[in-house]
């Protein structure tokens, strides 16, 4: 039962203040869902002693679900030291935004209904990371999905708002074709969605080969790969990644909550999680270090150029994804995982600030109307230098333990991907440090850009929005330095148990200890020049960033336009579907079928018969009728005919 | 599990008495139209009470035919009265009985004139549905298959749009050519083995030449019935003519006949040319996905999108049963009776909003969710069981259908899985445009929210879908027993399946 409530108490939270908010009864649902969700964070804690730190993993039945001959998948829920790791990640941050939520949204007329679809995200994610199967973690993946269409679209009246709930499931529906084919091709391979199964198995399918469009491919290689494109969905990879800037619609909570610490993380959860299979897939594993590196860049390059707070926050969660998937992508999974940790609590904590920001300054959004604020909001300015510090790895922070070691781990695979994503992932910390201090500088210094009137309202946030930022402040600072031994140090080993897989001759991880002095400072060098970069740039030139853009203007704009991927599938995929589909209707359907079938048929019988006006009086049905009486009568005679 | 009471022929024939108390009705025009529409409700209610006996009794470690009845019929030309059911069949009645009395309810304002006649039509179609899966003669089950197009006609051609007569007229001539020939491979059948008999007949071996054919002519109907590319241009006009209740039972039940006929006669009694045509199948069900997907996006007609959606689903369907394996099998059936439900329940959200507005034009529509909050609910849940979500009923028949695919063939599984895709772009950008947005237009803002009757249709249909989202053993369970035999049939004839290549 103590394990069940961990996941069910949310869900029993979304319920209720799913009914409470039907009858407008709003205390009641704000109650219902953060004492769920507290009570489940309360739960979980006990459970990452037990599992994590006693090394008892476990896994417990709940019901049946789909039993189809050999196809076997039912509910069950498995705790290991990954499943520990995220369920403290997602209720600890799930608690800190219920809490947040209850002072940012206490003016809309539906709370009660966003804490409902809150708590119900909860439980999707950890249904997501319990999950003991392919399938019930397609359930969760799905499940916060809907639960982040219905939080982006929160604000339904709003056409941006309802437009990027939809493009964000659509675009993570384009990755769940490839998760979902994954599943499927597991299956059939290894006769078990089973994570048990799959992974005590994995090693003997190494020499098979699955055929697809008479193409062979190494089965384990396809499976890598398939799982792999659900993950670039949910995790915003370059090429997936689109929906997730628009997907900032949503109130500002949800941003934390959803699209920073938890759901966009789901994709390297999945890899790890996969390791046992992934490991022996190095093609794939090639893919994820170069995709990763790639995001990694490409969202700092466009982060630095954007105006709304909240986007150059996405931009730079997409960019940090990129950092875990390379980290995966090398092998050093306990590295992704401990990044994804300490990324949750700064990446939480500068959403909610920069959802305090908005929230002073009357919901605007956008850096270039901010400036000169930092007196009047100084405990979101505290927060903000601390996720900052945090966020570009300035020593002793959490980012600093946990991005290094990222880095220093892409080094020492010693591969042509792994140096790739070192040098790229190096230029990106460079790029994080400049945009995270370029964001402080606009949004919090210089003189005040929005109207007298916005800045007479400037205030402090109330203590129900400035308390849960404590705990996440503390997490951004301290994480690092706690869970360095236990997530990729010493202890490591003792620590993760079976969860994690890497095969023996993958020590990217253990090299990582042993790399040469500079590989370990660079970072940190490259962070202080991206500060001093952005306080040259918006501080002591502040004009220099205009001449910059106007002396690169093709890459400016390139950058600013976030190098055009929503122009170019607009033209490849979405103009071309809805036009195909017309021609198909018109052309297809009434062109060809209906012209040379029913049509050209009852044309030929109108013409033929003179039948033309009976036709048309409405009294088709009499025919028909008439015919099958006719049918009837003809079967009774011949078949009485036959008897005798 | 043997009933002492013939609790099928009284299921099937329950409603034809309700017809011959409706002719009893006497009184001016309003009190027999407020008194037919509650004796057809309390029959249909009544009869899928005593279906549930069905359930109940439903012994579902057995294999064969329960409930049998069988009585001598026309002498001694091996045809009978013969009626019974197994876990592919009794489903089917099941949503039969529980949609009809739904339907029923769906058109209680909405039918205006004849509604005598209208509910006459309903409970004369309900009973050919039954007699329909019950049927354990193949003569029968011709007269159930071709009657319930009657009603359904009628309701179509005279409850129905302005376009009826064309759409009716091309239903019908569908149908019909796919009949004839069906009817023809059905004689041939008989002069060859003397009998009528189902399950005989499922049990003789057709000579593989012969079986060649014979598929092919019952193929000829009951793609039609699913329907299947490119054989389903009448489904996208029938159903924007047809009542609100005339689509719910024809998207819900009707589009099932064809996936049953295969299940019933092509795969047990030709396995072998099941097994042959199986991969011209896969590439229409495969087309019939990906064009009518696309061909879903362009509509600007409510009806017409959700028509084109059940082409795509059903297309699933028939990839998911020519796979011939178990989870293909068992995905679709679950797909047909999950979509028995939703897409009955989007039909009726369509009608719903068609009573207050008179339009299906999305168009029209445009921030229902500010006058109709609850509908939005209902919609959104019917929205997403359409796209598969995981924890409704619409996941667990894809899900297995798409695993059977992959065992086939992959890449059928891979062309499938791209409905995935597609059935979340266009149903959820039918959503957008109707339900969420700002309600500019006054009409769409003075809509009454719904009322009790209709929030007594919607519950039920979405409790069904959640509970066989997150428990579909209820529904696998009671088909496990029979689809493994149909499989071993299948099996035992496979080396001939080799030499027939």
């Amino acid at each position: 039962m103590f394990y069940h409530a961990i996941v069910f108490l949310p869900l029993l939270g979304a319920i209720i203040a799913g009914i409470a908010s039907l009858s407008q009864q709003h205390n009641i649902a704000i109650l219902a869902s953060i004492a769920g969700v507290c009570l489940s964070l309360l739960l979980s804690c006990f459970a990452f002693v037990e599992i994590a730190l006693g090394g008892q993993a476990l896994t417990v039945e709940v019901a049946r679900w789909i039993g189809s001959g050999d196809f076997q998948a039912h509910w069950t829920l498995r705790f290991d030291t990954l499943t520990a790791v995220m369920l403290i990640v997602v209720t600890g941050v799930s608690s800190c935004v219920h809490i947040y939520s209850v002072g940012y949204m206490s003016h809309d007329k539906a709370r009660g209904r966003f804490m409902a679809y809150l708590s119900l995200f909860t439980f999707a994610m950890l249904m997501l990371v319990t999950a003991d199967n392919l399938v019930q973690l397609f359930f969760g993946w799905e499940g916060v999905g809907v639960a982040s269409y219905l939080l982006i679209g929160f604000w339904y009246h709003k056409e941006s708002a309802h437009t990027a709930a939809m493009k964000a499931f659509v675009v993570n529906r384009v990755g769940d074709f490839g998760f979902a084919l994954g599943i499927i091709s597991i299956f059939a391979l290894m006769g078990s969605v089973q994570f048990s199964d799959i992974f005590a198995n994995a090693a003997t399918y190494q020499s098979h080969v699955i055929t697809v469009f008479g193409l062979s491919m190494p089965a384990l290689e396809l499976v890598s790969i398939l799982l792999f494109i659900g993950a670039m969905g949910k995790s915003a990879q370059l090429g997936l990644h689109t929906w997730l800037p628009d997907a900032m619609e949503g109130p500002t909570p949800v941003s934390a909550l959803i699209h920073a610490a938890t759901m966009v993380t789901a994709g390297v959860f999945l890899v790890c999680r996969m390791s046992p299979v992934i490991e022996y897939a190095p093609l794939a594993l090639d893919i994820i270090t170069i995709v990763g590196a790639l995001t990694a860049i490409f969202a700092a390059t466009v982060g630095m150029t954007q105006f709304d707070i909240k986007r150059v926050i996405a931009y730079s969660t997409c960019s940090q994804l990129g950092y875990m998937f390379f980290a995966a992508g090398v092998s050093a999974y306990p590295a992704a995982m401990f990044h994804l940790t300490t990324h949750a609590f700064f990446k939480a904590l500068l959403f909610l600030g920069a959802g305090s920001v908005i929230h002073a300054l009357s919901d605007e959004q956008d850096l270039r109307n901010m400036g000169g604020i930092w007196r009047k909001v100084p405990v979101t300015y505290t927060m903000m230098w601390i996720g900052s510090l945090a966020l570009a790895g300035f020593p002793f922070f959490a980012g600093f333990y946990s991005k290094d070691m990222i880095l220093e781990a892409a080094y020492a695979a010693h591969s042509g991907p792994g140096i790739l994503a070192f040098w790229l992932g190096c230029a990106a910390a460079l790029l994080t440090a400049f945009y995270s201090w370029r964001l402080l500088i606009l949004a919090f210094h210089g003189t005040p850009r929005a109207s007298a009137e916005v800045m007479s309202h400037v205030h402090e946030s109330p203590n129900v929005m400035t308390l849960p930022l404590v705990p996440l402040a503390l997490g951004a600072i301290f994480s690092g330095w706690l869970g360095y031994e236990v997530f990729v140090g010493h202890d490591m080993a003792a620590f993760w148990g079976d969860a994690i897989f890497i095969l023996p001759g993958h020590d990217a991880l253990a090299n990582a200890h042993h790399v040469p002095v500079w590989v370990k400072v660079l970072p940190i060098i490259l962070a202080a020049s991206g500060v001093i970069l952005a306080v040259i740039a918006y501080i002591v030139m502040p004009s220099l960033p205009a001449r910059i853009a106007l002396l690169f203007a093709p890459i400016y704009q390139l950058f600013f336009n976030k190098w055009y991927f929503d122009e170019l599938y607009d033209r490849i995929f979405v103009a071309p579907s809805v036009a195909f589909g017309q021609i198909l209707w018109q052309r297809g359907d009434k062109g060809v079928i209906d012209y040379y079938g029913p049509d050209g048929l009852s044309g030929f019988v109108k013409r033929s018969s003179g039948m033309l006006t009976k036709l048309q009086s409405g009294y088709v049905y009499h025919y028909a009728f008439a015919m099958m009486i006719g049918v009837v009568v003809l079967l009774s005679w011949y078949f009485s005919g036959f008897g005798r | 599990m043997i009933s002492s009471w013939p609790i099928l022929s009284v299921v099937t024939f329950l409603p034809l008495l309700g017809v011959l108390f409706l002719f009893l009705i006497k009184g001016d025009e309003a009190s027999v139209a407020r008194n037919a529409k509650s004796v057809a409700l309390w029959v249909s209610g009544f009869t899928f009470f005593l279906s549930l006996n069905l359930y109940w009794g439903f012994d579902s470690s057995f294999s064969g035919y329960q409930f049998e009845e069988q009585a001598n019929w026309i002498g001694t030309t091996g045809i009978s009265y013969h009626l019974g059911v197994d876990g592919i069949s009794m489903p089917f009645i099941l949503l039969s009985t529980f949609l009809t009395p739904l339907a029923i309810l769906a058109s209680w304002q909405a039918i205006t004139h004849r509604v005598r006649d209208y509910m006459i039509a309903f409970l004369v179609l309900e009973t050919m549905m039954i007699g329909m899966f019950a049927s354990l003669d193949m003569l029968m089950f011709y007269l159930f298959f071709e009657g319930v197009l009657i009603p359904m006609f009628l309701i179509i051609g005279v409850w129905g749009g302005a376009e009826r007569v064309y759409a009716a007229f091309k239903f019908f001539l569908y149908t019909l050519l796919g009949s004839v020939v069906m009817l023809v491979c059905m004689l041939v059948m008989y002069q060859m083995t003397g009998t009528t008999d189902i399950p005989q007949l499922a049990a003789y071996d057709f000579a593989p030449a012969l079986q060649f054919w014979l598929f092919l002519g019952f193929f000829a109907s009951f793609a039609v019935k699913v329907p299947m590319w490119p054989v389903h241009t009448w489904l996208p006009d029938a159903h924007v003519q047809a009542p609100t209740a005339g689509s719910m039972i024809l998207a819900g039940v009707l589009l099932k006949m064809g996936g049953y006929g295969f299940l019933r006669f092509s795969l047990p009694m030709f396995p072998d040319a099941s097994a042959y045509f199986a991969p011209v199948i896969f590439v229409l069900s495969a087309i019939a996905v990906i064009y009518t997907s696309l061909v879903a996006l362009a509509q600007s007609d409510m009806k017409k999108l959700i028509a084109y959606s059940s082409v795509a689903h059903m297309g699933f369907v028939t990839i998911g049963i020519f796979t011939l394996t178990e989870q293909g099998i068992d995905g679709a059936m679950f797909q047909m009776i999950s979509h028995g439900l939703v897409s009955a329940a989007l039909f009726f959200c369509v009608g719903v909003v068609y009573d207050r507005l008179h339009t299906r034009e999305i168009d029209a529509y445009g921030g229902v969710v500010d006058a109709m909050p609850r509908y939005a609910v209902f919609f959104m849940f019917m929205m997403l069981a359409s796209v598969g979500l995981p924890g409704t009923s619409g996941f667990v028949g894809e899900m297995l259908v798409l695993v059977g695919a992959w065992k086939a063939a992959p890449w059928v599984a891979v062309f499938a899985a791209t409905g995935l895709v597609l059935g979340a772009c266009y149903m959820l950008w039918l959503y957008r445009r109707v339900v969420f947005g700002k309600a500019e237009k006054s009409e769409v803002l003075e809509m009454p929210p719904l009322d009790s009757r209709e929030i007594v249709i919607f519950v039920p249909l979405s409790l069904l879908v959640l509970w066989f989202g997150v428990y579909p053993s209820t529904l696998l369970d009671i088909m496990d027993a029979s689809v493994s035999t149909l499989l071993s049939q299948l099996n035992s004839g496979s080396f001939l399946s080799a030499s027939l290549r």
